[in-house]
């Protein structure tokens, strides 16, 4: 009756502290069948990764409850080599390939084929003599297996992109005993032909008796490859199905949910439509590494909360950061009407707008410097403020600072011991409460927050969402809100943007069904197959 | 017991151990009978002379560039000034002056120093700002070239003053060139009082705190704090409209020039300037001053100059004596100073690294 | 506007990548026809020099593969090699006797040595040039303190020539003059060959044994070709002639040069016939009559006066340049090996090589072992040549113009071959000896020279150093994939 799996996992659970992000999760995967797992981020995919490879992320939090199970064998890896012994490979996103190396020597790469030599046999075997010949042999039978006619002996520094990922998977399948392979999200760099001949090969690795596990956001890549197919939604599976009894709309449906956690209560009506626009962008391009924008317009009214939500990578973060400057951007912005000017460092703080960056460590702040320092620096540096004039120089005015940092404290609850505290050893809420109070200090016309909850606890989380409403509908502040978590979306901004492919995929009302949320989210393309 | 580790490893152990054995020393000093009035004196003459050469390193290190290891390139500059004024004086320029002119002298060689440094500076801190992430290497071969270049202007410079060249060549300018006749000790007899056998280099004290003073006083400027967030997190710096490959200039600018005023305080302290290869491995000792002080290779403040200025030098002023005493031949203390130095900065990179992880 | 600039990045790339080559290439030209040396005399110097320097700059090259850049703490080795000489010389040992016991010592010390370097440098990952200059520094201090305070203050040495007069520390100069000097240089290729003669049947008796015992195949022919060439050579060493040529302690170089040209050509001449009458290949075998052509060519130049007389007035230390041979053909077998190409590996991403099993830390670690041990034989070579030891500056320059003369040879901090190593030698070391005479007559003023070649050294790590910076700081742009 049992029948044979190449991999079960059975009830898996893992807590990071108190924060449970995989709850019994079960799933199991025959011989040469493509199995898709799919989700929002910070659904629990990367963490069920980590633990079926061992990684040293998931030992050094505690483990995790469960079973893996290989071939009727339990497994108990202590580190991706472990995993990689037991024959599961996993094809990255971001290659692992070596450019200035040969196609043959990537493949090979650690395991090199070996013909002793009278050096090796006395100073060990590390002194062997490579067997070129094997492992060229070698390279080409796994290149060929995957249909690829490329020359092993070619360099990969000048490859494009796509036969980048061929390598990858040749270098796994070349393995002697491989029994399982991820795709990590394969098909997100490569252009749509690559992509398809991706998906064929994958096919027929999977004829070959290989499992698979296919991790993607495109729904349309899953209906055409995988066979069965997993949901997770914070954590938990909310369906295993096959594929042929389901369709896109549903998995969109399913991977959305509706999350019933009314994070802010608001008694009022919904915004009234100011005509004002706060923020006219048009053809605009951000050169973002992993978050590119690629074509978008957008206006944005005087007043009103805008959500941009969307999965990571697909480019949502890279709008602030264009804005903000922090890469190259291009085609118009205006800030009530007055255009900015990308080649200007900092133009978008003097017109007005302040951010509040996803990077909070990183960008956000100066880790190693007192709250108050980091609250008003931007209000000194580009408004001048708490300055006094010595003549020649202008000094940090001590007493207005500290009033003020003061002042921030008290009205967005940062708990700390003092201002003079350093930032670096608040916990992340607290951190996210000085970025917003540095961007407060601005006085901006525009905020932007980017990301504001992400890491951050619920008490937190509830009064940063609560402030922005306030300074929205009682100050007349204009905000964007940009973020992974379409619930808060969906409880405080009065239109959402969703952003797929760089590009924006449609503009939705905070109360419209989960389908269009979902399907808006996996990609353009999809949404042409269904209507 | 944890609390105490836990202090030992923020304090760092090499500080602890050289704090340690500078008080031996002093102890050593005392109990062989040595004149420790005198000792103390030198200590402080000693502190005073190399620390604005020191506080050079403070602005480098907040803007972003790390211990500036071609602080060199500031010394040549200042040494250049200083050549410049003795041929002024040589001309006659300051016998108008009071006093022969001595003090009139150095100031005009500081300023000269200082505008010197500063284009030097500027073109340096170009360069570094196409090599980040090399900074240190790259500065300390930079340094070196300087040097090598200007041993060769040094005997090509077209000067004909006596004290500067070379009396039978007629030309190239001297290893070392004797101060006695030019700004010698200004600074250090300036309102300079004695103590029993203790001496005390006011003038030069007084210029070392002003210094200190100033850079402190620009740290808390707007500037200044633009400056030191473009070095401690280029990212944030950047999202705040700054332009950091400029505050970069501008510290590494600060710091030559620093390097350039610093030397000449030292001549003068010294009494000798030295040309050629004598200030190759200064940038290693002020690096290592402000190390051993408890600055890292990216955070460094006022204190840290202080104190690490007056632990490595004041400890090799009272070595030098010490080790006379136990051990008449052999350069013991200078041993010492190579010993601790490199050591010191060596520790400091593989602490970075951990930091980093 | 894209398209300009990719033609600009392209000729900026051709000239930084030769850059410093040509600009030496040309000094050295330009510096010849200043001085006033000739083409023997310069010749002279500069094989002296190749045979001092070179073993120390291929200590260089594994680093490189490692992806550790350029060790500047090579000088640890020299050190290394001058504690062992300087215990050789105490206790007295003499030529060839005293080399190798020489050896025996600082092999073990270099290995210690570079064991801890190695550590070090794992601690501070990207920074290790840095790093290993101020090793440098800082093992030069711990150096100190043993030879002037350590050995007669702490060890007692009884050794009125080479302790100072108090007892305590060592003078400044060792001389080698009667026990080490030339002790490589001068073995004569007549011991050569016999010592090669022993040892060759002497691994060939065990091979045939060790064989016949495991019940191996006793590969006979594949043995035979190897031992008959030497059994000739050994052979051939008796015909009084050719035995007293082969017992002269040098070999000129115009000999060098004949016996080369003539061991290309007879090669080529086998292998034509080889090819024609044998395998009956078609058409014209060009390459072998190329060189054929060509080892004629070379001949008929070495009656050019001044080449004959260039040729005629070098001498060469067989034994020397049998070494420094042998490690150029080391290189390349190394990197052949499995761990050859872990080091090339490490060296190109440490993250990719950590996923695929391999040990990041050991291979860094044997790298920087593997450097020192040759760094200290380097120095050896180079002082029995010199034959004294400058006991507190001998090892002090020896990172910068090592390193040096291989950046000039076109070598980066992520890219240097034997090549590199070889044209940096003979492009440095030109201008190393004609900057101060060129100096002398061009602006009358030898000093001048003298600075300029330490100018040049230091410049030239400068600039390999910044441009290596620049162009890692490229790459980082190109990830963005902008659809526009």
């Amino acid at each position: 009756m049992e029948e044979t799996y190449a991999l079960r996992m059975e009830h898996v659970s893992k807590n990071y502290g108190d924060n449970a992000v995989l709850k019994d999760v079960s799933l199991s995967v025959k011989p040469g069948e493509i199995y898709a797992l799919i989700g929002e981020n910070g659904a629990g995919k990367s963490t069920l990764m980590n633990i079926l490879f061992g990684m040293s992320v998931i030992r050094d939090t505690g483990g995790f409850d469960g079973k893996v199970i290989i071939d009727g064998v339990e497994a108990r890896f202590n580190s991706p080599n472990d995993a990689m012994a037991a024959g599961i490979g996993m094809v990255h996103q971001e290659f692992m390939l070596i450019p200035g190396f040969t196609i043959t020597e990537n493949i090979k790469v650690g395991r090199e084929d070996t013909i002793p030599t009278l050096a090796s046999r006395i100073f060990g075997k590390s002194l062997e003599k490579l067997d070129n010949k094997k492992m060229n042999a070698d390279a080409r039978k796994a290149l060929d297996s995957i249909g690829m006619d490329i020359d092993q002996h070619v360099r990969v520094a000048g490859l494009p992109v796509g036969y980048m990922q061929f390598v990858e998977i040749a270098r796994e399948i070349d393995k002697e005993n491989i029994k399982l392979l991820v795709f990590d999200e394969p098909t997100a760099v490569l252009t749509e032909s690559e992509a398809k001949g991706l998906l064929s090969v994958m096919r027929s690795i999977a004829k070959r008796g290989i499992a698979i596990i296919f991790i993607t956001h495109r729904l349309s890549e899953v209906m055409d490859v995988a066979d069965r197919m997993t949901v997770l939604r914070d954590g938990e599976v909310v369906a295993s199905k096959n594929i042929i009894d389901t369709d896109i709309p549903e998995i969109a449906e399913l991977m959305v949910g509706r999350r019933i956690e009314k994070l802010v209560d608001e008694n009022e009506t919904h915004y009234t439509h100011s005509d004002e626009i706060a923020l006219k962008i048009r053809d605009f391009q951000v050169d973002m590494p992993g978050e590119t924008v690629n074509h978008i317009d957008l206006d944005i009214h005087k007043g009103e909360i805008f959500g941009i939500g969307g999965l990571a990578g697909q480019g949502k973060v890279g709008i602030p950061n264009g804005i903000m400057g922090m890469f190259p951007a291009y085609g118009e912005v205006e800030i009530f009407g007055e255009k900015l000017q990308f080649s200007k460092l900092g133009d978008a703080l003097h017109k007005g707008v302040a951010c509040v960056s996803e990077d909070r460590r990183g960008v956000g702040l100066l880790l190693d410097e007192s709250i108050e320092n980091n609250i008003i620096f931007n209000a000194m540096t580009i408004k001048r403020e708490y300055l006094t004039g010595l003549g020649f120089a202008h000094l940090v005015n001590a007493k207005k600072v500290r009033a003020f940092a003061k002042e921030m404290i008290k009205t967005l609850d940062i708990r700390c011991t003092g201002p003079q505290q350093r930032v670096g050893s608040l916990s992340g809420g607290n951190q996210q409460k000085v970025c917003l109070a540095s961007a407060l200090a601005l006085n901006p016309r525009l905020l932007i927050v980017s990301e504001p909850t992400r890491g951050i606890d619920i008490g937190a989380k509830k009064l940063i969402l609560e402030h922005l409403v306030d300074l929205c509908r009682n100050h007349g502040l204009t905000i964007i809100m940009v973020s992974s978590e379409l619930g808060e979306l969906r409880s405080i901004c009065d239109r959402i943007a969703i952003v797929a492919g760089g590009e924006i995929s449609s503009i939705l009302a905070p109360d419209a069904p989960d389908v269009e949320f979902g399907l808006a989210m996996s990609a353009a393309r999809v949404s042409q197959e269904v209507s | 017991m944890e609390r105490m580790t836990k202090a030992v490893k923020n304090f760092g152990l090499p500080r602890i151990i050289i704090i340690a054995f500078f008080l031996s020393l002093l102890v050593a000093a005392a109990v062989t009978g040595m004149d420790m009035a005198a000792l103390l004196g030198d200590v402080v003459r000693r502190w005073a002379m190399y620390g604005i050469l020191v506080l050079a390193m403070v602005p480098s290190i907040q803007c972003g560039i790390g211990p500036n290891f071609g602080v060199t390139i500031g010394i040549v500059g200042g040494l250049l000034a200083a050549l410049i004024t003795i041929e002024m004086r040589f001309y006659g320029f300051f016998d108008s002056f009071a006093n022969g002119g001595a003090m009139m002298q150095v100031c005009i060689a500081i300023l000269l120093a200082l505008i010197l440094s500063s284009i030097l500076g500027i073109l340096y801190g170009m360069l570094l700002n196409r090599v980040k992430g090399s900074e240190m290497t790259v500065s300390t071969y930079v340094g070196f070239s300087i040097v090598a270049l200007f041993n060769i202007l040094w005997l090509m410079l077209p000067f004909k003053n006596g004290t500067s060249i070379w009396p039978l060549a007629g030309e190239g300018m001297r290893t070392t060139i004797n101060l006695e006749a030019d700004f010698a000790s200004v600074f250090n007899n300036l309102l300079a009082f004695k103590i029993g056998n203790f001496e005390m280099p006011t003038g030069l004290l007084l210029l070392f705190f002003l210094a200190c003073f100033f850079v402190w006083l620009f740290t808390k400027s707007r500037t200044g704090m633009m400056m030191s967030a473009a070095g401690a997190n280029p990212n944030f710096a950047k999202a705040a409209g700054i332009n950091v490959n400029k505050m970069r200039i501008l510290g590494t600018t600060i710091s030559t020039a620093l390097g350039g005023v610093g030397i000449i305080c030292y001549a003068q302290s010294f009494g000798f300037l030295q040309l050629y290869n004598a200030p190759q491995m200064m940038g290693f000792a002020c690096v290592a001053s402000v190390l051993i002080g408890g600055a890292s290779i990216s955070k460094a403040r006022i204190v840290h100059v202080l104190l690490g200025t007056l632990l490595f030098h004041g400890m090799l002023a009272v070595a030098l004596p010490v080790a006379n005493n136990i051990l008449p031949e052999g350069n013991l203390s200078e041993i010492l100073r190579i010993i601790i130095s490199n050591g010191i900065i060596l520790y400091a990179l593989s602490k970075a690294k951990e930091a980093g992880k | 506007m894209s398209e300009k600039k990719s033609i600009w990045s392209k000729i900026g790339n051709t000239l930084i990548k030769n850059n410093v080559t040509v600009l030496f290439v040309l000094l050295c030209v330009g510096a010849f026809f200043a001085s006033t040396y000739t083409l023997p005399s310069l010749f002279t110097e500069l094989f002296t020099r190749l045979g001092r320097n070179t073993f120390l700059v291929l200590s260089l090259l594994i680093p490189v593969v490692a992806g550790l850049g350029l060790n500047f703490g090579i000088v640890i080795g020299a050190i290394a090699a001058q504690i062992a000489i300087f215990l050789v010389v105490h206790w007295g040992f003499t030529g060839f006797s005293g080399i190798l016991m020489t050896v025996l010592i600082c092999t073990p010390l270099a290995v210690l040595f570079g064991f801890l370097v190695g550590k070090l440098f794992n601690s501070m990952k990207g920074t290790e040039m840095i790093g290993g200059l101020v090793a440098g520094y800082f093992s030069d201090g711990l150096y100190q303190l043993l030879f002037l305070v350590i050995l007669g203050g702490v060890i007692p040495i009884n050794n009125s020539t080479l302790m100072i007069s108090t007892g305590m520390g060592v003078k400044n100069v060792i001389n080698l003059k009667d026990n080490l000097r030339y002790a490589i240089d001068e073995v004569s290729m007549l011991s050569i060959i016999n010592v090669a003669f022993y040892a060759g049947i002497l691994i060939g008796v065990i091979l045939i044994v060790y064989r016949l015992i495991k019940k191996q195949d006793l590969q006979l022919k594949k043995l035979l070709t190897v031992l008959i060439p030497v059994i000739a050579l050994y052979g051939i060493s008796y015909v009084p002639a050719i035995r007293t040529f082969l017992s002269t302690p040098r070999l000129m170089l115009l000999n060098a040069v004949e016996l080369g040209v003539i061991g290309v050509a007879l090669f080529n001449i086998y292998k034509l016939i080889r090819l024609t009458a044998i395998e009956k290949k078609q058409g014209v075998p060009i390459k072998q009559l190329l060189y054929i052509a060509g080892a004629g060519a070379v001949y008929a130049s070495t009656y050019i006066s001044v080449i004959y007389q260039s040729l005629c007035a070098v001498h060469l230390p067989v034994l020397t340049f049998m070494l420094i041979g042998a490690l150029c053909l080391f290189m390349p077998w190394l990197m052949n090996t499995k761990l050859g190409q872990d080091m090339r590996t490490v060296g190109q991403n440490r993250a990719v090589a950590t996923s695929s099993g391999i040990n990041v830390n050991r291979v860094r670690i044997i790298a920087m072992i593997l450097s020192t041990v040759l760094a200290s034989y380097g120095q050896l070579i180079s002082l029995q040549n010199i034959g004294t030891v400058a006991t507190y500056g001998s090892h002090q320059q020896v990172g910068l113009y090592a390193i040096a003369a291989l950046l000039v040879g076109g070598a980066s901090v992520q890219h240097a071959t034997v090549k590199h190593a070889l044209l940096g030698m003979v492009l440095f070391h030109t201008l190393f000896i004609l900057s101060p005479n060129a100096g002398q007559q061009l602006l009358g003023n030898a000093q001048i020279g003298e600075y300029f070649r330490v100018f040049v050294a230091y410049g030239v790590i400068a600039l390999a150093l910044a441009m290596h910076a620049w162009s890692n700081r490229g790459p980082k742009k190109q990830r963005g994939t902008l659809v526009r």
